[in-house]
């Protein structure tokens, strides 16, 4: 078991890559902490499958270094690294059991007979397969497939890490939560690094202690899911997370107000006046109508999803989403709006900047 | 996919229907004609049931050439397939190189088959071919024309030039079809080269092992044009095999029941065999399962 | 559920790299497999192209690596001398003739194959298949009696149709692998937008499949211009094809090396030409090669 390091690192799948354009990964320093659960999360395309196979000495990086616990390992084959990985599409040996694909890295290893057998056995538990041991790997569904592939990448005890790599894709939704459930209990039982790449939020939040955002090759924040919900440090980060995403709006800040088309929105500081495309973003959970004063909005469409209903309106042509609770009051077509001071978010060409002076939340 | 049901669909098979039986029923109820039968000329012809069977089976002309044939497919099946396997998994994966490879490697496929022969022919010369000279100079006997062991490697290696490149082709498109995430998995499981081909790589070609099997059977099997230009069949009758015979018999001899009956024969053991091969083949996967 | 008792896993022995293992040794394997697989390829085929730019003096009196006096009379006598350069004239004929006319009635019915299912079906196809397994030796003599009786024999068309037996079979074969990759929602939406059968069938989709087309053009090519024993059975003065020129004039002369070795470097050409342009369909056409 490691720390693992990544210092500086950038990757491109061109040989002669000339502008930052042609980088999957543009620059990325990141620690994972030995025993931690990460999820990586991203839109697709983002380079997080990149990262992942540069962590495992699938790919050598164009630049940069991986350090195992200080040690340079980034041209180091991926036997010698000790890390497992589960792809996003089941990987089996058709022609071996169940039991054999199991026990395929520890007899790889070279481990003794009966240790692979006590292996093996545990596993087989842990993903509920033990009754079919002496099966052929062809004829499994997708899902016992994938279970395998998990298994295979847990019955090494001593790994470094494990990684997944939206290992869950093909698999049924109970499964899924079921699947993912285990995984966390494994990692609390004998606390291997886990790095869980997903595009989905809720396996990213329900799955990770740490949760590291990647957008367009880069690393946006690393944080708790708790932080990433309430201080998104970039703007995709409030989009991509939270369902609807974070409103954005076009502002211009002037002290500890920002305004937008024309009205004044009171912030929770003071901030320096900013270079650059300026934006504030608020969480529609904390978006609240007023009968009097506020901002006036245009509400197009309200949806009921259950629990509450999603406020579908329009401030100044800009598209704005609230979450109100079921039993509010209906609204008006023309309603007013207002944004609670300690929750808006001043972002400065995209990334997030803290004020200057004042009460912060 | 789902298939509709519709019977009209006879109609786009018919032209095929009608080529095929022109250019294969026809022939072939000649054929069969002729094995049941005697003629003194004129297209007259009286019913002999199965003697020429009798008398073909009885001789040991063919036993003979089966038994030449039989260890011809067998060795050039034992040298073909796994030296295919070897140069696919040596070819790079992709680039102008692996452009190259193929279509050199194609090239003797596309030779005329008595081209074939006439390379070979005057490249096993002993006074004008560059190997027959140089093994000659060794103090090696490779006179083609009255040595039969040099006449066979002659027709093996001719054959494995030829055909080798058949199995290439196919082994190496069957492994351009594994996707990377095996080969990776493969490599986070820490296996060594002979597991990957072991258990990712051999496992992923048997269907196109299975062709390349078949293929090279059959056509080894129906091999005429290339020994018939190198050896004729000789020395003696050392590398007459049972195509070579078959038309030696019947327009050399103008043997028409025998040569018909052997025709028939010859056709159904080849059609056995292939549905042999076929079956193993298919079975292998069910008599592999664990203990 | 802490420790497994007596397997503590830093005592596990650690990974061995084995020979196999080492990657550069495993390239320059490959290197050498490669390379001498080519090497074999390509020398008898070297010395069939150095033999051709020699007169027979120098080929029958030293052995040389390359022409002394290299000469391009071998050349200038085959095309300015008509039967045989007419030979190659008469075996191209054949063989577009034969590829054309395979593709054509192979297309419908290989749609037909591919998207409906009727009766005897599977039977059909089989029986077409089988007809791949059939030797041609088989068919000579009964060819020779069938064209003859209807006045086709030495002409083209003869040959392009028994070369039907074999290439036909394989056409529908390949087609057919190729359409059943084509969604049938696309035929649908055709209907939907109003399209007839046939303007679907030439409009959409042969240019979807035009990589199939083009792979079993390429296949019904290769095996009608490397035939010799059926076109060699069915030709005699009119259509002369260049296998028999090359067959008849190496007996006949006897001792002509450097002709017979030209004449072969310019059989070789087409084939080359051929592969060159669908390099790029090769492995992809053999990769359908699944049971």
């Amino acid at each position: 078991m490691a720390r693992i390091e990544l210092s500086d690192l950038a990757h491109s799948y061109l040989s002669r890559p000339r502008d930052e354009e042609d980088y999957a990964l543009k620059t990325i320093d990141l620690a994972w902490d030995d025993g931690g659960a990460y999820a990586l999360l991203g839109a697709s395309g983002c380079g997080k499958s990149t990262l992942l196979n540069i962590i495992s000495g699938l790919l050598v990086p164009t630049r940069g270094k991986v350090l195992f616990d200080g040690t340079d390992m980034t041209e180091a084959p991926t036997s010698a690294r000790n890390i497992a990985q589960v792809f996003q599409f089941p990987v089996v040996y058709d022609t071996m059991s169940v039991r054999d694909n199991l026990a395929f890295p520890l007899r790889n290893r070279r481990m003794e007979a009966d240790y692979i057998r006590e292996r093996v056995a545990k596993v087989s538990r842990m993903i509920g397969m033990e009754d079919q041991l002496a099966r052929k790997a062809r004829g499994l569904t997708a899902d016992e497939k994938q279970k395998i592939s998990l298994g295979r990448g847990m019955v090494r005890e001593d790994v470094n890490a494990i990684l997944f790599d939206e290992p869950l894709t093909v698999i049924d939704p109970h499964m899924k939560w079921e699947l993912r459930t285990q995984l966390r209990q494994l990692h609390d039982e004998f606390g291997h690094t886990m790095i869980y790449v997903t595009h989905d939020q809720t396996e990213a939040m329900t799955f990770a202690d740490k949760v590291v955002v990647m957008h367009d090759g880069r690393v946006v924040q690393l944080g708790t899911p708790d932080e990433l919900f309430e201080r998104p440090g970039h703007t995709f980060v409030g989009y991509f997370i939270g369902s609807p995403g974070m409103n954005l709006l076009d502002a211009e800040i002037d002290g500890s107000n920002a305004i937008v088309a024309g009205h004044v929105i009171p912030l929770a500081g003071h901030y320096a006046k900013p270079d650059g495309r300026t934006k504030i973003g608020i969480r529609p959970e904390f978006v609240s109508f007023t009968d009097k004063g506020g901002i006036p909005v245009n509400v197009t469409r309200v949806e009921d999803v259950g629990r509450h209903r999603i406020v579908r309106a329009e401030l100044a042509g800009t598209p704005l989403n609230a979450v109100l609770l079921e039993q509010a009051p209906m609204l008006a077509d023309t309603s007013h709006v207002i944004f609670p001071p300690e929750q808006i978010g001043v972002f400065v060409d995209d990334w997030r900047v803290e004020p200057q002076s004042g009460g912060a939340a | 996919m789902e298939k509709t049901r519709n019977n009209r669909a006879w109609f786009m098979v018919l032209p095929v229907l009608a080529l095929v039986a022109f250019s294969a029923v026809i022939p072939l109820m000649t054929v069969v004609n002729y094995a049941f039968n005697d003629t003194f000329g004129n297209n007259v012809f009286f019913w002999v049931g199965v003697e020429w069977f009798e008398e073909v089976l009885g001789s040991d002309r063919m036993w003979d050439a089966l038994q030449r044939q039989l260890i011809f497919s067998a060795a050039v099946l034992a040298i073909e397939v796994p030296l295919g396997i070897a140069v696919a998994l040596a070819m790079p994966k992709k680039g102008i190189w692996a452009s190259v490879c193929l279509v050199l490697m194609a090239l003797p496929l596309l030779i005329p088959w008595n081209v074939v022969g006439t390379i070979w022919q005057v490249f096993t010369r002993i006074d004008i071919g560059l190997l027959g000279s140089t093994l000659h100079q060794l103090g090696i006997d490779f006179n083609i024309g009255q040595n039969a062991g040099a006449a066979w490697a002659t027709v093996i290696m001719m054959d494995v030039w030829h055909w080798t490149s058949l199995v290439v082709l196919l082994a190496y498109a069957g492994l351009q079809a594994i996707p990377d995430a095996y080969y990776q998995a493969a490599k986070i499981d820490q296996a060594g080269r002979w597991a990957v081909f072991r258990y990712v790589e051999l496992p992923k070609l048997k269907g196109v092992l299975l062709i390349a099997i078949l293929l090279r059977f059959m056509d080894s099997f129906m091999i005429y044009t290339e020994p018939f230009v190198v050896t004729g069949g000789g020395p003696g009758s050392t590398t007459t095999f049972l195509s070579i015979d078959l038309v030696k018999m019947a327009l050399g001899q103008f043997d028409l029941g025998p040569a018909a009956a052997f025709s028939i024969m010859y056709f159904l053991v080849i059609l056995l065999i292939s549905w042999i091969f076929y079956t193993i083949m298919m079975n292998l996967d069910r008599q592999e399962r664990p203990r | 559920m802490t420790t497994v008792a007596g397997t503590d896993l830093r005592a596990a022995p650690a990974v061995r790299s084995r020979a196999t293992d080492n990657p550069q040794l495993r390239r320059l394997v490959s290197y050498i497999v490669l390379i001498g697989y080519l090497l074999f390829l390509l020398v008898p085929i070297y010395w069939l192209i150095n033999m051709s730019f020699k007169d027979n003096v120098e080929i029958l009196n030293q052995l040389t690596l390359l022409p002394a006096e290299p000469t391009t009379g071998n050349y200038a006598e085959i095309l300015t001398d008509p039967t045989w350069y007419m030979g190659y004239v008469h075996s191209l004929t054949y063989v577009v003739m034969n590829t054309v006319i395979s593709l054509c009635v192979a297309l419908p019915a290989a749609y037909a194959f591919s998207r409906y299912s009727f009766v005897g079906d599977k039977h059909l196809f089989f029986w077409l298949l089988t007809n791949r397994m059939a030797p041609p030796a088989v068919f000579v003599l009964p060819f020779f009696q069938l064209y003859s009786s209807i006045g086709l024999f030495d002409t083209h068309i003869a040959v392009a149709l028994a070369h039907c037996l074999f290439n036909i079979p394989l056409a529908v074969w390949i087609l057919e692998g190729f359409m059943r990759g084509v969604p049938k929602e696309i035929d649908e939406t055709a209907y939907i937008d109003g399209y007839s059968w046939g303007r679907f069938f030439v409009r959409i989709f042969m240019p979807l499949i035009s990589s199939g087309i083009g792979v079993a053009a390429f296949f019904c090519f290769m095996f009608s211009w490397v035939d010799l024993l059926l076109s060699r059975t069915l030709t005699s003065t009119e259509v002369k094809t260049i296998g028999v020129a090359m067959t008849r004039t190496s007996s006949a002369t006897g001792l002509d090396y450097g002709t017979l070795a030209a004449a072969g470097v310019l059989t070789i050409i087409p084939g080359a030409l051929v592969i060159w342009f669908v390099r790029n369909y090769i492995a992809k056409g053999f990769a359908l090669g699944r049971v």
